[in-house]
Formats: structure tokens, C-alpha cells, sequence
């Protein structure tokens, strides 16, 4: 099957009812995506599927077949949103922190608190309390 | 966690005439919309089937359409696309807000309404809006289609009266008259499944329906009528109490689904009171 990740063709034989988290995480070497709940309560497996953000953990991989894919690597490491994260600490143990940035990238330009608040509400962070997150949101965007 | 998925096999139509001969020849077969349902109960142990049929490029299972003053909402149409519809959120304001708390914005992108309804779960969000909206839900199978009155489509806990050959194609949903409603209970607004879910109508024709409250969504008919001759609250708080058959279970207890059951009632009837 093949698919376009982080702009780029892919070509792979997978299993078509493999999620798109292993095959991202074990075919393409991509760890920047993580596992939290592996049933799409918490959003840490969060990449962007045509756009639009999607939990990976429930997505079947033949579902992408022709799709654009993008992971956090797929940001090249200098998207403002990820300097702000650094900036504002909107990050400790790190793993919501890739889910966290994707779905930022859907929320378009500068979204409300409340914008922000509902649009994150799929994606769980155990350590910060948001409140950083938020505002590294609110000034990246 | 990494899941088992080689005993899994999926097939691939590439249209929809393709999907409905698959499933007259090749069946039995599950069919699989945006999967957010699938993963769960693999890693819970609890799936039972293994044969499942692609149905998330068949792209035109997805259009939101007016005709004839029927709205038909593709069953591949996602909480996304509701939300994001014109003409659903003119017609069926209280389907956009069960799609808004449905998830977060992962599950709203890849949740469909088919995959709610066929799923079957009691604490389904949309549910209770089909049943309130009396939408009817079209079957198709390679031998023709058939319309089912949402309210027989249910035969019981997850049961439904879906043939093994045919698919959920399309909910039509006609003109509502009066004042939509909606409240779901549950731990968080997102994301959560809910405790109770109600959906409700206020007009010429009020129509009151519940989800996790029995083994499937149901209508209160007898309360809707007594309210419709005049009864009052009290009156009709005692019919509720009848009508429903609320479990104790992980996410809540009977006795508190049926005090909120009456609470979201009295709420309704009186946040809606000027359009009675």
C-alpha cells in the first residue's frame, strides 16, 4: 500500500487491519508518535490524516491508503508551535507533547481560549494542568 | 499496548455496488466506517468478529443532502461533517450537539453516524436524536432498498433488524417541528461515555428519548402523550419511572441515572416552557 508521510511516498506490505501508530512507530521508525490509552481517550497517538487530526491507535492502516499523513517529525523540528511549547514549558513528561502540537496545527489562526480549550478537549496531559499549553497555543498561533 | 490483528481480515470495495455484492457473497462480514469502535473491543478481548468490510473510501455513503424536505445524512457521514453542515445544524441543531461532545476532535473526524447507530451501544449520543427526529434509517442490499422507522430498527441490547447482506446507507430525517433539545450526562463534556443522554423535542408534536437508560434508546410515547392532554410534572415524573429500566454499571448506578433522568426531564420541560 502507499501513502504520502511527511511529504514524502511511502510504499509498504503491512497487514491492513495494522493501526497506524505501529505501522508508523515499527515500519517507518517515526517514535515520535506515542501510545497513551491505545483507545482514543487520550490523544498522545495524535497525527494529521489530509489535515485533519486523527488518533492512530484507531486508525486501520489500509484507511490511509492514498492519504496524506503527517507526523510531529513531519514539522521539521522548527514550526513555531513546537518553539513555543519550549518557550512556555507547555511540556514535562513529554508524552502528550507530539499529540498536543498536531492538533494545535488544526486549530487555525489565533483561536480563543475557548477555541483552544474545546479543541484540545481529546487530548489528555497528566503533568501541566494545560494552562501552559494554552499559552504556548495562544502565542504560536 | 500492540494489538493482534493477523487473525483480522479485511476487504476492499471500491464502490458501493462492490460493498453490497461483497456482502451477499462473501459474507458474513462486518462492516468498518472510522473504526473507533474496533480497536477498543481488540484490545478488551471482546471482539468477535474478524472479517470486516472497508467501507471509509466510499465516498458518496458520505453526502448531506435536502430533498423533498428530507434531509438524507449519509451513514459515512462523520460528527465533522455534521458539525461543519449547513443544513444540519438549520434542521437538526440538537444532532450537532450530540456530534460536538461525541469525542474530542480525533474521534469527531473519524466517527460516523452509521457506525453510531450499528454499533448499537444503549449510551449511543446520536441515538436518542434519531429516535426524537423519527428518522428512518435506509438499508440497501444488492437486491434493492428498504426504509425502516428508526423506531422498530432496535429489536434489543445491540440486536437490530439489519440483514447480514444489507448496509446502513443513509438516515432520512423530516422537518422538525419545534424547539430541539439536547443534554448528555457523563464524567467530562468531551470524551466521556455518557450516563444518560436525552434528546427532546417541544411543539405541536413533543417527542422525549432517552439513551443508557435501557437496553436500547427508547421513546417515552405514553409521556409524551400525557404531557401532550395536560398532565403535570408530578404525573409525568411517575410515568418516567415506569418507563425506563436504567443498570448499575462501571460508569454509574441505577438509582443516580434515575435521578438525573428526572432532573433532565424537569429541565427540559421547563428551559423549553415558551415553545410548548
Amino acid at each position: 500500500m502507499r501513502f504520502t508521510l511527511n511529504r514524502s511516498e511511502v510504499e509498504l506490505e503491512v497487514h491492513p487491519m495494522a493501526r497506524l501508530l505501529d505501522v508508523l512507530r515499527d515500519n517507518c521508525g517515526l517514535t515520535g508518535t506515542k501510545e497513551g490509552c491505545g483507545e482514543g481517550e487520550c490523544g498522545a497517538c495524535t497525527v494529521l490524516v489530509n489535515g485533519a487530526a486523527v488518533c492512530s491507535c484507531l486508525v486501520p492502516v489500509a484507511q490511509v491508503e492514498g492519504a496524506e499523513v503527517v507526523t510531529i517529525e513531519g514539522l521539521g523540528d522548527e514550526h513555531p508551535l513546537q518553539r513555543a511549547f519550549m518557550d512556555e514549558v507547555g511540556a514535562q513528561c513529554g508524552i502528550c507533547t507530539p499529540g498536543m502540537v498536531l492538533t494545535a496545527v488544526t486549530l487555525g489562526h489565533r483561536p480563543s481560549l475557548a477555541k483552544i480549550r474545546e479543541g484540545l478537549a481529546g487530548n489528555l496531559c497528566r503533568c501541566t494542568g494545560y494552562e501552559a499549553i494554552y499559552r504556548a497555543i495562544h502565542r504560536a498561533s | 499496548m500492540r494489538t493482534a490483528v493477523s487473525s483480522l481480515q479485511l476487504l476492499q470495495p471500491r464502490t458501493v455496488q462492490d460493498a453490497l455484492r461483497m456482502l451477499r457473497d462473501e459474507g458474513p462480514l462486518t462492516p468498518l466506517a472510522g473504526a473507533t469502535d474496533l480497536y477498543v473491543a481488540l484490545n478488551f478481548g471482546t471482539l468477535t468478529e474478524i472479517r470486516f468490510l472497508n467501507l471509509w473510501g466510499l465516498d458518496p455513503l458520505r453526502r448531506i443532502t435536502l430533498r423533498d424536505d428530507l434531509l438524507s445524512i449519509g451513514a459515512l457521514a462523520t460528527y465533522t461533517d455534521m458539525i461543519r453542515s449547513r443544513l444540519v445544524r438549520r434542521r437538526v441543531p440538537m444532532l450537532v450537539s450530540a456530534a460536538r461532545e461525541v469525542g474530542g476532535r480525533q474521534i469527531q473526524n473519524r466517527g460516523t453516524l452509521g457506525g453510531n447507530v450499528a454499533n448499537g451501544s444503549p449510551a449511543g449520543d446520536t441515538l436518542p436524536v434519531l429516535a426524537a427526529a423519527e428518522a428512518i434509517v435506509v438499508l440497501r442490499s444488492a437486491q434493492g432498498e428498504r426504509r425502516v422507522p428508526f423506531r422498530e430498527f432496535y429489536t434489543g441490547y445491540r440486536t437490530c433488524v439489519r440483514r447480514p447482506d444489507e448496509l446502513i446507507v443513509a438516515f432520512e430525517i423530516p422537518p422538525v417541528e419545534g424547539r430541539q433539545w439536547f443534554r448528555k450526562v457523563g464524567t467530562r463534556a468531551a470524551q466521556a461515555i455518557s450516563k444518560v443522554v436525552m434528546a427532546a423535542v417541544r411543539g405541536p408534536r413533543s417527542r422525549i428519548a432517552l439513551g443508557s437508560v435501557a437496553p436500547t434508546v427508547i421513546r417515552l410515547f405514553r409521556l409524551e402523550e400525557a404531557l401532550a392532554a395536560g398532565a403535570g410534572m408530578e404525573d409525568a415524573l411517575r410515568l418516567l419511572e415506569k418507563d425506563i429500566h436504567p443498570i448499575d454499571d462501571l460508569r454509574s448506578t441505577e438509582a443516580y441515572r434515575r435521578d438525573v433522568t428526572a432532573n433532565l426531564l424537569r429541565r427540559f420541560w421547563r428551559e423549553t416552557a415558551d415553545s410548548g
